[in-house]
């Protein structure tokens, strides 16, 4: 029999104001096994935990009730003063009676009813406690960043500043994401590039960063201080080592026809190319999709021509195998698909483009070498129309629900850029709402309205028809004015949507790591833990885990780093030890268990057993990784033989606790 | 190939033509069109109504019909086809129209849904293919620019009409190349023509439906082809700054395949 003692708290008024806390106390000091039971008006407070931890030694109690606020508050304080008493701190149990009681009634006699009740059931749970000890798992002191953009880089250096060694994998040819595709930056127009291959070239001297460029990740194996990572590395048909970067080849390769995917396919690149002159690694890449010598076995220019022999036709994807404690998911964004807003004539007209290539317009290192030109006939446009939310904010299906957030702010940069340079140029911006939350934003669409003179016009655009002449006919509503406008432009630039990148769908079925309906990762807690997956040991930093802009990006892959850091500052984890155990003697291996696992903690071993006649037999039984495990109890509703169950939650627990409540 | 047919008030009075020349060019391309007995006006735009279930009335009938006979129902006017699709999808969706309509017209099966309702261009493209059809064209109406109208109803809602993207279609135009023409992309294409409103405010359907023929005229063609006898009324009579021939593209085929009669 254990012996128990009751510590009911008045959280000042909080739950003293609506439970009548003395009535609590005496009538729970009548339960069986309860040696001891009283109130105070702050149990958290030092003099009440001194109370719990007097209570404990005087009576030698072997189980305590805490009657108080959610466990999510205060469990953990309360598990420490046990165990500074010396009591097992799992053999605390908390009876939430403010969240749950005292905070949605009103009436007093029914509070106190209710929170006797649930006493009650914490007290019959107690009873069936056993002692649980947290068992210890090392961690392998190097993390992984997953996309090299910005929020990967400032993770990886943020890491590998703390003196950790950090791996990058990142699929295209040179780290930089995005933002390496950018101009100006709101809301400062600092030029992205200024700021970003600094940062770039510190990620590539950096003694601690290893940078695998062209590579994916193909499997990942292992929990959190111990993930096992298999990374392809994509063959490039150029040594790294080798090749100086100086570029011979880029000007030379005969294939010059291949859309050149950082200009978003407006100009063309060769079949072997460095992607834009400051790539980390400053190393060529051939695309085999367009190779005559990869295609067709004749060609090989590249090799003759390149002085320092790093051409390599025969090279092969290469697969490494790597540990790491912590992995770092930062796998970004891109821009939906327009199909579905043909009304916008996207397809059908070259002088309709997204706002991602209207970047690369006006960008010196573009295809235009920033002059604003029309890429149908390359004249300069003298009305340009920005169209915003396309594809955000859509309920209709056709787009995303969400705001994509960082278009307002851009659109008003693009804007204000276009007014400050053509003077001569009208500008048209349509929106459904000015949404500039951010330091210095609202100021900053306020300039581009107020005194670089866009006209922003509160509605939609219905319809972009191209005509005969070459101008697009925009037609839309004027909300404000209540009336119908056609406007003849020369160019229309689409604020469109963003998606996560479709290779985090895959990647987050290899981590088991959670995401929503739109595929961006779910983290751990919307407000207070934002950086961690649910899954343990993986992180979010960037727009995978919703949209973003660059200085919200940065603070993320910084708080990120900051999480990396704390874990893989720790020689061993402690791990929760309320976590599922297999009956092997009941468990009939069906699988029932491992296909709802969402961390994938169970596995499966053939074990001998002796039968009752002396035999032995060969039985396939469920294992569980108590290191993977995270107690979510979904295994022991699946198991259909009930030899799956929960430590600290075990089925005969709760059904205690049912009956308590239900006598 | 046998389809139920719903051919509709309109192609017996004032678009015999649309009907004539689609039965002239389903015979030469081995499909038998069965009239449905006893069919009865769609119901026109008034089934499009959510709180109204008379006005379905009619539609379901016919899909029931068809059900019984064991076909799909192919039809040709834009208007029909939108209110038979629509009544269909909500029969198959919409708990509380469908069990309204079976309780008021007590069949003897409930009808929920079942039969499959074509547009005669669906057929061309889906049960034939216009591949097929280009090889039986022995009058290819080579070097004519025709610029497709689909006007309005014919391929919206998209999600219940399933037969093309509404914002840039298509199906007209491969038409057009099947049958040896050259098709002309314009940006009114999918714009309304007016409709109805002819009616009530002539001005403004005079202005939708020049706006079209202009677009039209501008980008090239040399003529309209549509599927919808009420966009062909419009176009010919309110395109007034316009005068280019709009024909429906049932007669377009007939000429192709030469077997057009008068």
């Amino acid at each position: 029999m254990q012996k128990i003692g009751v510590f009911v708290c008045w959280c000042g008024s909080n739950i003293a104001a609506t439970v009548d806390v003395s009535a609590v106390s005496e009538a729970l000091s009548h339960e069986p096994g309860v040696v001891y039971a009283t109130n105070y008006q702050y149990m958290c407070s030092e003099a009440g935990q001194n109370t719990i931890k007097d209570a404990i030694k005087k009576y030698g109690l072997t189980g305590i009730v805490i009657c108080s606020c959610s466990p999510r508050m205060h469990e953990a304080t309360f598990r420490k003063t046990a165990a500074a008493a010396g009591l097992n701190p799992y053999m605390v149990e908390i009876a939430n009676i403010r969240e749950q009681c005292s905070w949605i009634h009103k009436d007093m006699a029914t509070a106190t009813e209710k929170a006797i009740i649930l006493g009650k059931a914490a007290i019959a749970k107690v009873h069936l406690n056993a002692p649980l000890t947290a068992s210890q798992s090392p961690v392998v002191k190097r993390a992984l960043v997953i996309g090299g953009g910005i929020a990967g880089i400032q993770t990886a250096l943020d890491i590998a500043d703390a003196g950790f060694e950090v791996d990058i994998v990142e699929k295209s040819p040179t780290i930089g994401g995005k933002m390496s595709q950018l101009d100006k930056t709101f809301p400062t127009l600092d030029c992205a590039a200024c700021i970003l291959t600094p940062k770039m070239v510190d990620v590539a001297q950096h003694e601690k960063i290893k940078i695998y460029s062209y590579s994916e990740v193909e499997a990942v194996k292992g929990f959190v201080g111990n993930f096992e990572v298999t990374i392809r590395k994509k063959a490039r048909y150029v040594n790294e080592n080798v090749c100086t970067g100086c570029g011979l080849c880029t000007e030379k390769c005969p294939q010059k026809n291949v859309p050149n995917e950082f200009n978003l396919g407006m100009d063309k690149r060769r079949a072997i190319y460095i992607p834009f002159a400051q790539a980390v690694p400053k190393v060529a890449t051939i695309d085999a999709n367009y190779c005559m010598k990869l295609k067709t076995g004749k060609c090989g220019l590249c090799e003759k021509i390149c002085t320092a022999g790093a051409i390599d036709y025969s090279q092969k994807d290469q697969l490494i195998e790597q540990k790491y404690g912590a992995i770092v998911v930062a796998t970004g964004f891109n821009p939906i698909k327009l199909d579905n807003f043909e009304e916008y004539s996207y397809s059908q007209s070259p002088d309709v483009v997204t706002s991602l290539e209207f970047e690369r317009i006006t960008n010196a290192a573009g295809p235009t070498s920033g002059q604003l030109l029309r890429p149908s006939d390359g004249k300069h446009p003298h009305t340009i129309v920005f169209v915003q939310c396309v594809g955000s904010r859509d309920t209709s299906g056709c787009g995303k629900p969400y705001c994509s957030k960082i278009c307002c702010m851009y659109t008003a940069k693009h804007a204000m850029l276009t007014r400050e340079k053509y003077p001569d140029t009208d500008v048209y911006v349509f929106y459904i709402d000015v949404r500039t939350p951010g330091k210095n934003f609202d100021e900053f669409y306020r300039r581009a309205a107020e005194e670089y003179g866009v006209h922003y016009i509160k509605g939609m655009v219905g319809k972009v028809a191209p005509k005969a002449d070459g101008k697009l006919m925009v037609q839309a509503s004027d909300l404000i004015s209540n009336e119908q406008l056609h406007i003849d432009a020369d160019m229309v630039v689409l604020a469109t949507a963003i998606e996560p990148d479709k290779s985090a769908r895959p990647l987050a079925t290899m981590l088991t790591a959670s995401m929503d309906t739109n595929d961006f990762f779910t983290e751990a807690h919307p407000k207070l833990r934002p950086v961690e997956s649910p899954t343990a040991g993986i992180f979010l930093s960037g727009t995978c885990q919703g949209p973003k802009d660059i200085p919200e990006t940065v603070s993320q892959a910084g708080a990120a780093a900051a999480k990396v850091i704390g874990l893989l500052a720790k020689d061993t984890l402690t791990a929760n030890p309320c976590v599922a155990h297999s009956d092997e003697m009941m468990c009939n291996g069906c699988s029932s268990c491992e296909k709802v696992c969402p961390y994938g903690a169970i596995t499966y071993v053939d074990k001998e057993f002796r039968m009752p006649d002396r035999t032995v037999a060969i039985r396939r039984v469920a294992v569980v990784n108590e290191a993977v495990c995270q107690g979510c109890g979904a295994c022991t509703v699946a198991c259909p033989s009930g030899a799956m169950d929960l430590k600290g939650f075990s089925n005969s627990q709760i059904m205690a606790e049912v009956d308590a409540i239900c006598k | 190939m046998i389809f139920s047919y719903y051919p509709g008030c309109t192609l017996k009075t004032k678009a015999k033509e649309l009907n004539f020349y689609a039965y002239q060019s389903a015979k030469a391309l081995g499909i038998e069109l069965q009239e449905l007995p006893e069919w009865q006006c769609c119901g026109g735009t008034y089934p499009m109504a959510k709180d109204e279930t008379a006005t379905k009335l009619s539609s379901v009938r016919a899909l029931t019909l068809a059900r019984d006979l064991g076909n799909d129902l192919v039809t040709l006017c834009s208007a029909c086809h939108n209110v038979l699709k629509q009544v269909n999808n909500d029969m198959q969706n919409d708990e509380k129209i469908a069990s309204k309509a079976n309780i008021y017209l007590q069949l003897k099966t409930p009808y929920h849904g079942e039969t499959k309702v074509l547009h005669y261009l669906e057929v061309l493209r889906d049960c034939i293919g216009f591949e097929e059809i280009a090889k039986k064209v022995v009058n290819p109406l080579k070097g004519k620019k025709i610029a497709a109208y689909y006007g309005c109803l014919l391929l919206r809602p998209s999600k219940v009409m399933q037969m093309d993207n509404p914002e840039n279609p298509r199906i007209i135009e491969d038409f057009i190349k099947a049958i040896g023409a050259e098709p002309v992309i314009y940006p009114f294409r999918n714009e309304c023509c007016g409709g109805y409103l002819t009616m009530e405010d002539k001005a403004l359907t005079q202005k939708k439906s020049n706006t079209v023929m202009g677009s039209a005229q501008e980008f090239g063609a040399e003529m309209i082809t549509t599927a919808c006898p009420l966009c062909l009324y419009n176009l010919r009579k309110n395109a007034t700054e316009h005068d280019l021939p709009v024909i429906y593209f049932t007669e377009l085929l007939a000429e192709a395949l030469g077997v057009k009669e008068d």
